[in-house]
């Protein structure tokens, strides 16, 4: 038996013991370098989101990347909601699954995360431990740092940026809605014509949200914890009055709803709708260029600012190949892989790096990158509202849910 | 010394072989998940779970479900689209059988029956969401030249409130499976003498059979149509495609509680999938109740003696239903095979704009690793399902018994709603370590195959003349030489076809596979599932498209094989 099997075994023993006694030492983050040299053979399970099929294909584009460079096998778990995953992390904790996970890199951000950390569902904090972390934008991208209020404490890898935008068919919308009151004016004017899909799918949420922060009296209040059931209903109030209002004229009268933004933009694509909802600022090039969105789409924003957000991969503290996990999250973060991401003919994801700190080369690879008839530029993109704290969404969906699921 | 054997036939008792323990072991395989399951899934209902912190029964998941806003709509729907949808079934079943039969129309229909059967559910329901969508194909036939329709109309065709959409979908997929059911089982009531008897006293075909035929054969199609009504109020991946969205139906609702991040849900989800057991119960039992009703009343029609008409009219109304029906499921399929090789195609064009094989060049790869797994899974679960379904059957033909009465319980899994016992087995698999894993797997699956494959095989290997089998004993040969040499090539079709429904069963499974693959395996159903949400509907074709091709090449297999097999027997064939 070599020494490191038998330390191996030592530390397998040791974890048993601490098993059953119910007392769970946090397990080790190696370096990175000895992350590399494990991660080779590991298989590394990742869940993430399944309902876009560009995401897919790029997240194969990684596979294959990762095991020529580094010879571990990434294989997509495709979810339909990530709190399925982070279920399945729960209810594996609960039945003492303590280093033989099903689930060792999950596509985060926002209440699952605050859930998982919450919960010590997390493994690490790894992410310092990464070279590519240092490339990020923490100071001109607070929201690297800062997920929906909650720190991330180096327990989750930024992956891309989002900003909540409206994708239009212009042949069919003159004038874009400026702001919530204006959409729900649009809405009446032309009644079937717009919706959002049911929360608690996170574009639906995303709406109630970005509704909220525009109505609610006093905004700022929304990046704290909801204090009390009496204080969620008064801070709210103003939502349900013009959701009161918008539904009615909502496609099919409110009462369908479409299930995912996906499912929505189908309808735009399908002349159901004229308006879908969408997280990505280059999605609806993206989707034009795969055929999956007439030439006349594009997009628009609200001046005074639209949701804006990071989204991450984190690893779950009972993996299986937690090493090769962080390997993978470490390229994720590459100049290559970002560049690859941002372009609209693959995904349209905006990257979380500062392009000043990367090689000229690096650079390069960004300046190639095509906008898109449906884009807009940087500058019309208007302000980024922070998210509210998670508890916020949770209480909404909840309440939707009490309002509308009948 | 020609009368040894007869002796040794004679003198010789069996061995004991472990062939007897078949039987036994197949439904220890049984009712140890779906027991296990139950009580898995009825404890927490009431509160006991101690992984999840209940250690004490309390009636809260019950106040919690009651007091559900969705409840009231999502049974509402659940119903609606459950009777709906069998009675619909049940009703072109028998009135086709009436009206049509030793039509040209009855020996067509017979025909179409197999690809219907054969192709899962999810390809069904995701096919006639295209054709009767607002936007979907049959609009697009007619607008805007006939209907007037610029836009897609604003109307729920599917996804509809009450869940009508889901009623006819299944209805679809059932009515095929009824009326074969109904076909095997004329063949066992003497019906043309029957039919003969009564027309001959005067009364018209449809009259004939209703009051002679239906009496005699219905007891047979009970069980099947007891399996569909279970199915229908219970059904996930068809609901999730074409069912309603706010409430959706209660299978679709204790689902999501199942999959919720908020643990405490799952208790909701227990007592809910609870429900969803007793809604099953007492729907059969309501049915039972309308049988007894129909029966009464039925007694004073039949003995009426009204003659009937022609039923000209009937055949026309009946076969034209079905067909239309038919043509549904079909049509669904080819317009989703067309999607996967459109280019553009938006509303109204009833055509796409141009047509390539981009598509399947891009997802043939990703495809065929999640084909490979549904055949992997497909031919361990329908092999392992054979091989059991033959030693129970070689066992009852060698001890000589009747069938016995505790292999009705392989029907168990039919009648029982998957949601209201995967979540307790799945407890069970995590506790003995198997959860993600392919046994698991399989063995989820084999609960579903078996019946079917036991279902299909069962009548023609009871019914093989046992002459045969006397006269190879009698020539010296050993049981298994019989089995071996005579009754499996003899038995070859039967045997291939049992094994092709059981594959087919295992590719369409939705919910075993999600629950006892942990989401780890991912078959062309769950892709197909998932990605009909929303994706492409270009990629959303291409699965739709292998799942029905997979059991459809089985089937095609299954009849092809001992064809060529026996190409110089042409008895055999």
């Amino acid at each position: 038996m070599s020494r490191r099997r038998s330390i191996a075994l030592a530390c397998g023993l040791f974890a048993a013991v601490a098993a059953t006694q119910g007392a769970a030492e946090p397990r080790p983050v190696p370096s990175f370098a000895e992350a590399v040299t494990a991660a080779n053979g590991q298989t590394v399970y990742f869940n993430a989101w399944g309902g876009d099929e560009r995401i897919n294909a790029y997240i194969d584009w990684v596979g294959d990347q990762l095991a020529e460079r580094y010879g571990l096998t990434l294989e997509q778990v495709k979810l339909s909601d990530t709190a399925d995953a982070v279920a399945r992390v729960l209810a594996e904790k609960a039945a003492g699954n303590r280093a033989q996970g099903s689930v060792d890199l999950i596509w985060i951000n926002g209440e699952n995360f605050a859930a998982m950390k919450e919960a010590d569902l997390l493994f690490g904090p790894f992410v310092a431990e990464l070279p590519n972390f240092a490339l990020v934008d923490t100071e001109g991208k607070p929201t690297t740092l800062i997920d929906f209020t909650v720190p991330t404490d180096g327990l989750e890898a930024p992956w891309g940026m989002a900003k909540f935008n409206f994708i239009y068919d212009s042949d069919r919308v003159e004038t874009t809605p400026a702001d919530a009151g204006e959409l729900a004016d649009w809405a009446a004017a032309n009644p079937g014509r717009f919706t959002y899909p049911a929360p608690p799918d996170f574009m639906g949420s995303t709406f109630l949200k970005q509704i909220l922060i525009e109505l609610a009296e006093d905004a700022d209040l929304l990046q704290r914890p909801v204090e009390s059931a009496a204080q969620f209903a008064e801070v709210t109030a103003p939502l349900w009055t013009y959701l009161e209002r918008l539904h009615p004229t909502l496609w099919r009268d409110g009462r369908v709803f479409p299930t995912s933004g996906p499912a929505q933009r189908r309808l735009l694509d399908d002349g159901e709708v004229d308006i879908a909802l969408s997280f990505h600022p280059g999605e609806a090039s993206s989707l034009i260029a795969a055929g999956q969105l007439p030439e006349s789409a594009r997009t628009f924003v609200f001046p005074e600012g639209t949701i804006g957000n990071t989204h991450f991969v984190a690893i779950p503290f009972n993996a299986q190949a937690p090493e090769a996990a962080m390997v993978a999250a470490n390229f994720l973060m590459s100049p290559e892989a970002q560049a690859q991401k941002q372009n609209p003919e693959i995904w349209g994801d905006d990257t979380v790096l500062a392009l000043d700190r990367l090689s000229l080369a690096q650079q390069a690879l960004f300046a190639e990158i095509p906008r898109g008839p449906a884009t807009l530029p940087p500058d019309r993109l208007g302000p980024v509202l922070l998210e509210p704290h998670p508890t916020w969404m949770t209480a909404l969906e909840e309440d939707w849910r009490r309002r509308y699921l009948r | 010394m020609p009368l040894r054997p007869l002796i040794a036939l004679r003198l010789r008792p069996f061995p004991a072989s472990p062939l007897a323990l078949v039987p036994l072991l197949t439904l220890l395989l049984f009712l140890v998940p779906i027991a296990a399951g139950l009580i898995g899934t009825w404890l927490p209902a009431f509160g006991f779970l101690p992984n999840l912190g209940g250690t004490r029964f309390t009636l809260e998941p019950w106040a919690r479900l009651l007091n559900d806003p969705a409840l009231p709509g999502a049974l509402t729907a659940t119903l609606v689209s459950g009777f709906g949808s069998t009675l619909l079934a049940f009703a072109l079943t028998v009135g086709f059988a009436a009206a049509a039969q030793g039509t040209w129309a009855y020996r067509q229909a017979t025909r179409l029956l197999a690809p219907l059967l054969a192709v899962p559910h999810a390809a069904i329901a995701i096919g006639i969401a295209f054709l009767l969508a607002p936007s979907g194909f049959l609009l697009r036939l007619l607008s805007p030249w006939a209907t007037g329709f610029d836009l897609p109309p604003d109307v729920a065709t599917i996804q509809d409130r009450y869940g009508l959409a889901l009623a006819l979908a299944l209805a679809t997929k059932e009515t095929p499976f009824l009326l074969l059911m109904l076909l095997g089982a004329l063949g066992q009531v003497q019906s043309p003498q029957r039919l003969a008897t009564a027309r001959s006293l005067g009364y018209g075909p449809v009259t004939a059979w209703l009051k002679t035929v239906l009496p005699a054969v219905y007891p047979q199609l009970r069980l099947p149509i007891y399996a569909v009504l279970a199915f229908s109020l219970s059904v996930i991946d068809m609901a999730l495609i074409l069912g309603p969205t706010a409430p959706p139906t209660l299978a679709v609702l204790v689902f999501r509680w199942f999959n919720d991040p908020d643990l405490a849900l799952r208790f909701v989800g227990a007592a809910g999938a609870t429900l969803q057991l007793l809604v099953v119960v007492a729907g059969i039992a309501l049915w039972r109740l309308g049988e007894l009703l129909v029966a009464r009343l039925g007694r004073r029609w039949t003995a009426g003696g009204a003659r009937g008409g022609s039923g000209r009219t009937a055949r026309t109304t009946w076969s034209g239903s079905l067909f239309a029906v038919l043509t549904l499921g079909l049509a669904g399929l080819l317009v989703m095979a067309l999607w996967s090789f459109a280019g553009r195609w938006r509303w109204p064009a009833a055509w796409p704009d141009s047509l390539s094989a981009a598509t399947w060049s891009r997802q043939l790869e990703p495809a065929m690793e999640t084909g490979w797994t549904t055949l992997l899974l497909g031919l361990a679960a329908a092999g392992l399902a054979l091989l059991l379904v033959l030693g129970c059957l070689e066992q009852e033909q060698r001890s000589g018994r009747r069938p016995t009465r505790a292999l009705w319980l392989l029907y168990l899994p039919l009648l029982v709603p998957q949601v209201a016992f995967l979540f307790g087995a799945q407890v069970l698999t995590v506790s003995v370590g198997l959860n993600g894993s392919f046994t698991a797997l399989v063995w989820s699956h084999l609960l579903f195959v078996l019946p079917y494959v036991f279902l299909a095989l069962a009548e023609p290997w009871r019914r093989l003349d046992a002459r045969y089998l006397r006269s190879a004993r009698c020539l010296g040969a050993t049981p298994f030489t019989v089995f071996w040499r005579v009754k499996l090539p003899m038995l070859l079709r039967p045997v291939l076809f049992a094994t092709a429904v059981g594959f087919a069963v295992s590719v369409a499974q939705y919910l075993p596979t999600l629950f006892a693959g942990a989401g780890r395996y991912a078959t062309l159903t769950t892709e197909a599932v998932a990605l009909s949400a929303g994706a492409d509907r270009r990629i959303v074709g291409v699965y739709a498209f292998l799942q029905a091709l997979l059991p459809l090449a089985a089937f095609a297999a299954a009849v092809g094989l001992p064809a060529w097999r026996y190409r110089r027997r042409r008895a055999l064939q």
